[in-house]
């Protein structure tokens, strides 16, 4: 297990953004964190690398590979085996050439050396180091990004909305390389509102909603509507083109009990009085008590 | 880059144009009148009706403001900027003369300010909500909203008045030769004037640079840094630094014509006869000639600075020095 998280809150002040949230990343897995913005997918992903303004409690367990992930620890692997894949051309300094960048920083040969060899990887001819940021695409910065990551052997790969603006091919062609970093062993997290894309390349795919987990399940299980059982989930699978384009008329998230009652059409009374508990059942994880299934305690 | 400096300085040269006719219709309709003002009303009472005239021609009071002013271009044009009424010099004299006394402080100031306030800017905004910081911060603010002038008072009050440390006035020592004078004693007398405008410079220097430092510890690619295992030095040093120079040299640059302003009233406060003094003296002595002189002068200085900040950022930015498509 390369990153366990558990009775994960993270708050600002008074205001709970992220509630009761877990995360279990094996090495080679790729996850796929899905949800509207605003459902509070990057301040998770800052989280965890403690890189979040100061004004973000963040509690519950995080653990890395075994141990608690602490700050101290942090500081010895960020940027090492904690690494980030950004999501725009902002997160590169203006005033830096990108291949310093890369290399954080450095300019000696050997890591300039290395970041040409990761851009050739990438299809970028090694004058792409001398350029400022504003002289690369952005189809280009995402290249530029997954390159920087892969400066040292990551364990974790923490992909935050890494494909808005790019077409459809750009897109899955940088998934594509998150596939391969999962498949040389790496624990890859990616955190889109493109479920489409989650679909066809993640392993799991948790799907947030207002802060909370709605429904964990294998990316196979979207295949068809009757493998998914949260009503949340159902309706953004049938907000698929492919599933019918179905709107949901979305309205402000319920702020006791569950946080999709006023958008469920199976809802009852208990669903806005009480708690809701996870249920699970065969492998897909469910906050949603007409879903059926085991009632566990996360 | 060369056409960008030609196209701005020919901008310059018509905001030279606009200035100066601008300080010449202002002097023309100035409620002062140079007779009144120079002679006096009871000396204007006595004295025939001859000798009146004479003075009107010689004070141009008695020309159309079109004819005066054409003939002043015209003459400013071919190198003569024409003769002082008040001090009956040459006007390039007097300027040259007195710039030389401002140049010093001035120069001091600019310097010290931009220093002393990126510095402490910086310093204040790595060190956000600190006791530091609201320490910097808030003698910034106070500052930067005290009048040049009632503060240049309170410093000649402090520190000439009471404790003696410096002189009232002037820039060189009272009752000894030109010849005699020392470096060293005009040091001494700069020293007030100097440090009150770089006091009131450096306040805006710090807020602004402040602001920009909290901006970049607050960016995307800072918090990339943080995430690729930068400590905090690291940062600053490759990040901070580097983003928050760039602006400030150029508001360095920019703010050239503030000193300059400032000065005028620095200037009068220490009887320091600078060139700021001169304006002011030139303005309520009616002397067309001198003040003319001084705003296109200080125009000159203010705009050169200006297009000084532009060539410099064209230089050390790369994002104006290389364009998107350049290759490298």
């Amino acid at each position: 297990m390369i990153l366990d998280m558990q009775q994960i809150t993270i708050s600002v002040e008074e205001t709970k953004l992220v509630e009761e949230f877990f995360l279990q990343i094996t090495a080679g897995e790729f996850v796929a964190l899905v949800g509207a913005s605003g459902s509070g997918k990057s301040i998770l992903a800052h989280s965890i690398m403690g890189i979040a303004p100061k004004n973000v409690i963040c509690h519950g367990n995080i653990k890395y590979c075994g141990e608690p992930l602490t700050d101290e620890k942090r500081t010895k692997i960020l940027g090492k085996e904690i690494v980030l894949v950004p999501q725009n051309i902002s997160y590169l300094d203006p005033l830096m050439k990108v291949g310093r960048q890369v290399a954080k920083g450095k300019k000696d040969k050997v890591s300039m050396e290395k970041v040409k060899k990761l851009f050739q990887k990438y299809h970028m001819q090694s004058s792409v180091m001398q350029r400022y940021p504003h002289m690369i695409s952005g189809g280009m910065a995402r290249r530029v990004f997954i390159s920087s990551a892969l400066m040292e052997q990551p364990k974790l790969v923490i992909a935050d909305e890494p494909t808005p603006g790019l077409h459809k091919k750009m897109a899955e062609m940088v998934v594509s390389h998150f596939r391969e970093m999962a498949e040389m062993g790496a624990g890859v997290l990616m955190i889109t509102h493109d479920l489409e894309l989650a679909i066809a390349c993640a392993d799991k795919i948790i799907v947030l909603y207002a802060g909370k987990i709605m429904e964990q399940t294998k990316a196979k299980n979207f295949q068809s509507e009757d493998t998914l059982y949260h009503p949340y989930t159902k309706a953004l699978w049938r907000a698929m083109p492919k599933n019918g384009f179905h709107n949901t008329t979305m309205i402000q998230p319920s702020e006791t009990g569950c946080p999709f009652f006023e958008g469920c059409t199976q809802s009852k009374k208990e669903c806005k009085q009480n708690k809701i508990p996870y249920f699970q059942k065969e492998d897909s994880i469910i906050k949603c008590i007409c879903a059926g299934g085991t009632e566990i305690c996360y | 880059m060369a056409s960008y400096i030609l196209k701005n300085s020919v901008r310059i040269f018509l905001l030279i144009i606009a200035v100066s006719i601008a300080a010449f219709l202002l002097m023309t309709y100035s409620p002062i009148d140079p007779l009144q003002t120079n002679i006096g009303q009871t000396a204007l009472g006595t004295i025939s009706q001859e000798q009146i005239e004479k003075l009107e021609s010689y004070w141009g009071t008695n020309e159309a403001p079109l004819k005066r002013y054409l003939q002043w271009a015209k003459d400013f044009f071919t190198g003569d900027m024409g003769t002082s009424l008040l001090y009956r010099q040459p006007v390039a004299d007097i300027i040259t003369q007195r710039f030389c006394n401002s140049i010093w402080i001035l120069l001091a100031a600019w310097i010290f300010s931009g220093v002393l306030g990126i510095t402490f800017g910086m310093i204040s905004g790595i060190k956000e909500g600190t006791l530091l910081d609201s320490i910097i911060k808030n003698i910034a603010i106070l500052f930067s909203s005290t009048p040049i002038f009632w503060f240049a008072l309170l410093v000649l009050m402090i520190f000439s008045v009471w404790l003696k440390w410096f002189p009232i006035g002037l820039s060189v020592p009272i009752g000894v030769t030109a010849e005699n004078v020392t470096i060293a004693d005009k040091i001494y007398h700069g020293i007030l004037p100097t440090l009150v405008l770089t006091i009131t410079g450096m306040s805006n220097v710090i807020l602004h640079t402040r602001e920009k430092m909290i901006m970049i510890l607050e960016s995307d690619y800072v918090l990339f840094a943080k995430a690729m295992g930068k400590n905090k030095k690291q940062i600053l040093m490759q990040h901070g630094i580097r983003n928050v120079l760039l602006p400030a040299i150029t508001l360095q640059f920019a703010s050239i014509s503030e000193i300059f302003g400032g000065s005028i009233l620095a200037e009068q406060v220490f009887s320091y006869p600078g060139l700021g003094q001169i304006a002011v003296t030139a303005g309520l002595g009616g002397d067309m000639p001198l003040l003319m002189g001084i705003v296109v002068i200080s125009a000159c200085f203010v705009g050169v600075g200006n297009l000084l900040a532009d060539i410099l950022y064209h230089i050390i930015d790369p994002r104006i020095r290389l364009g998107k498509g350049n290759k490298i």
